[in-house]
């Protein structure tokens, strides 16, 4: 009988990363660079590449405690400090500090002559002498392929960018090593063959005239990683990675109900309102009152107390405000109490992912417990369909693991009305679904609202005629015509017909009774006549009986 | 002292005054061939009118930064002017003497 002792679970070990302090950075690599390893970040002019080096030292030093050497072979100390202080990182005084060493290195093939057998030993000892004064954990060489430029000697250079690679391996520092991307390959000169542990690659595309910069991991040796292009931006924070799918389905869910601020429609739910913490989607074609819907939802928010943030692409504020006033929604007040917040731009303004970011520090900053985002149609414009839809994906994902409510407007097509899709495709990912429609009949057109769908509660199928009043926005009764729900001039030929009909049925009912009070009133007299008769022939007989009774006492 | 200084006696304000500056690191064989190939090329051509320093940078990694060395060993002409940057060992003698501006033979007076 076998006696082996039960296998002792030994967790293997992971490679150890070195967190970035990047916004989402570490979240795609889970868990930041490989530790004491170089990392290669390449992309062409203009991606950031030095940015991400920058950021990557200076959150290292103040999230990490990490001390960073930043060799530069492009720009001076000074330069650099003056063009990342927009980003709030202090330079000077993280190197006053001891926490960082910025060192330029100056390469100019002019003043370079070669006269023999030479190497690098100048650089090695200038980053190690660095590293050694501060007790750097983290290096950055951006960009070494500067040297190509200065250093005629191909073989040299190699061998030694090879030895160094190596060496700072040994020393066990954090690296990375920006390059510029080359034709066909990831760096111009061929540095990926150097450095494999991992390799960084940022994209700067334009399509129709917006740019949007992406980021990929091409490889990371030992350990798993998000695998897709995810979108970054370079914000007043710094770098800032956007993942995609990273984010799960986990949020928790508000049993709590909110009011649509509109009393019909909140009757034709179930719950009597929407789920708190929600999204709720908006359609119709244009001049369907979806901005109307949207503000009185806003302010219904503001009447409870809540904050509402309302995102206006078409409309400025004053306009806004200006507009809903003709029809009783005054939202003076809670923009004065701070309650409600509108952020107008055109969608045109910022790049889509510029854009999420933008909702992501307003909603951050404001704390919001409802978002209106009017319309969600207009971002179409800058971008193509899979952005934008991916965008909102994030957008929505984002507000519901904050238990925001999120109500948006899409502008559907006249032409496509029909078509329940919406272009931007974002259906299936809301919970509530509102259509506006104009019902257009023969020289007039109404507006007809109806839930599409409506996860988790019951609602009304009926396609309910609203009015947009002094007042706000009024539902009508349901009328019910031969031939369905009717609506606009219908209901009102409706309404006088029923009217006419029950006219005509009292007037039927009277003459009826009339009638019978007539038929009464001459079997009546018929029946008098015959008593009458009766009477007479009843005389008669008596008479006749009398004489008959007088002739037989004669003839006695 | 690691950096030497050789001046020589009869050194006087010449319009043809060298001041060089040799950063080597240590003993290495590019180092002292660099260094055995440039006192050479001073006491044929540059009789009286060099100063030369020589700095070994594992002793002085500062000076590597200030100096703005990267390739070891480096001969730096600080005059006269303009500023030129040697790499190398200077085993080849012709582009070494072109670079400093120096004639091909030493008893060429410019």
């Amino acid at each position: 009988m076998s006696t082996a002792a039960p296998a002792v679970v030994t967790p293997l070990p992971r490679l150890p990363k070195a967190p970035t302090g990047i916004d989402g950075l570490d979240e795609i690599t889970e868990g930041g660079l490989p530790l004491g390893r170089p990392t290669l970040v390449c992309g062409s002019a203009g991606c950031g590449k030095t940015l991400m080096a920058m950021e990557f030292l200076v959150r290292g030093v103040q999230d990490f405690g990490d001390p960073g050497v930043f060799m530069a072979f492009e720009e001076t100390a000074d330069e650099l400090a003056a063009n990342v202080a927009s980003l709030g990182f202090d330079l000077p005084a993280l190197q006053a500090a001891g926490k960082l060493r910025l060192d330029h290195v100056h390469v100019d093939r002019s003043e370079i002559e070669e006269t023999g057998e030479y190497d690098l030993e100048g650089l090695f000892i200038r980053l190690g002498h660095a590293i050694d004064s501060i007790g750097a954990k983290r290096v950055v060489l951006d960009t070494i392929e500067a040297l190509f430029s200065g250093f005629p000697n191909q073989g040299v250079l190699r061998s030694e960018i090879r030895r160094l690679f190596r060496w700072l391996k040994d020393r066990g520092v954090t690296t990375v090593i920006t390059a510029e991307r080359g034709e066909g390959s990831l760096t111009r000169q061929g540095l990926e063959e150097y450095v494999s542990d991992c390799v960084i690659l940022l994209d700067n595309r334009v399509i129709d005239q917006i740019t949007t910069r992406r980021l990929r991991i091409v490889k990371y040796r030992g350990t798993t990683h998000g695998t897709n292009e995810y979108p970054y931006l370079i914000t007043e924070d710094g770098f800032s990675v956007l993942p995609v799918t990273s984010l799960k389905l986990e949020h928790t869910v508000s049993d709590n109900i909110v009011s649509s601020g509109v009393p019909g429609l909140d009757a034709m739910f179930g719950r009597k309102g929407f789920f708190e913490g929600s999204s709720i989607l908006l359609t119709g074609t244009a001049g369907t009152a979806k901005t109307t819907l949207a503000v009185s939802f806003a302010a219904e928010m503001c009447r409870q107390g809540k904050r509402c943030l309302y995102f206006a692409f078409e409309e400025s504020p004053p306009q806004l405000v200006r507009n809903m006033q003709s029809v009783g929604l005054d939202l003076r007040e809670y923009l004065a109490s701070g309650l409600l917040r509108i952020e107008a731009s055109r969608p045109t303004l910022n790049g889509l992912e510029q854009h999420l970011v933008t909702i992501h520090r307003i909603i951050a900053d404001d704390r919001p417990d409802a978002v209106v985002i009017d319309p969600i149609s207009n971002l179409i414009s800058v971008g193509s369909i899979s952005e934008v839809r991916s965008m909102l994906t994030r957008l929505i994902d984002f507000l519901k693991v904050n238990g925001i409510t999120a109500l948006m407007t899409s502008l559907i097509s006249g032409r496509n009305a029909q078509q329940e899709m919406t272009e931007e495709g974002v259906s299936s990912l809301v919970d509530t679904w509102i259509t506006v429609r104009d019902l257009e009949g023969i020289g007039e057109r109404n507006r007809g609202l109806s839930i599409l769908k409506s996860r988790g509660m019951a609602h009304s199928n009926q396609v309910r005629e609203f009015l947009v009043t002094n007042e706000g926005i009024r539902l009508l009764d349901v009328v019910l015509g031969p031939t369905g729900i009717v609506t606009g001039a219908g209901r009102r030929a409706q309404q006088l017909r029923d009217e006419l009909e029950a006219l005509t049925q009292q007037q039927e009912h009277e003459r009826q009774d009339r009638e019978l009070e007539r038929r009464r009133r001459v079997l009546e007299g018929t029946i008098a006549n015959l008593r009458t008769e009766f009477e007479s022939v009843e005389d008669e007989l008596r008479r006749i009986d009398l004489e008959t009774q007088a002739r037989q006492r004669l003839g006695e | 002292m690691d950096a030497r200084t050789e001046f020589d006696e009869n050194a006087g304000p010449l319009a043809g005054h060298y001041v060089l500056h040799l950063f080597i690191t240590g003993a290495t064989p590019n180092s002292t061939r660099a260094v055995r190939n440039l006192k050479d090329i001073c006491e044929q051509y540059l009789p009286g009118r060099y100063e030369l320093t020589i700095v070994d940078i594992y002793q002085q990694p500062e000076l590597a930064k200030s100096e703005q060395i990267i390739a070891a060993p480096t001969l730096v002409r600080k005059q006269p002017l303009p500023v030129r940057r040697l790499i190398g060992d200077l085993s080849n003698r012709e582009r070494t003497l072109a670079a400093l501006d120096l004639p091909l033979r030493p008893d060429f007076e410019l």
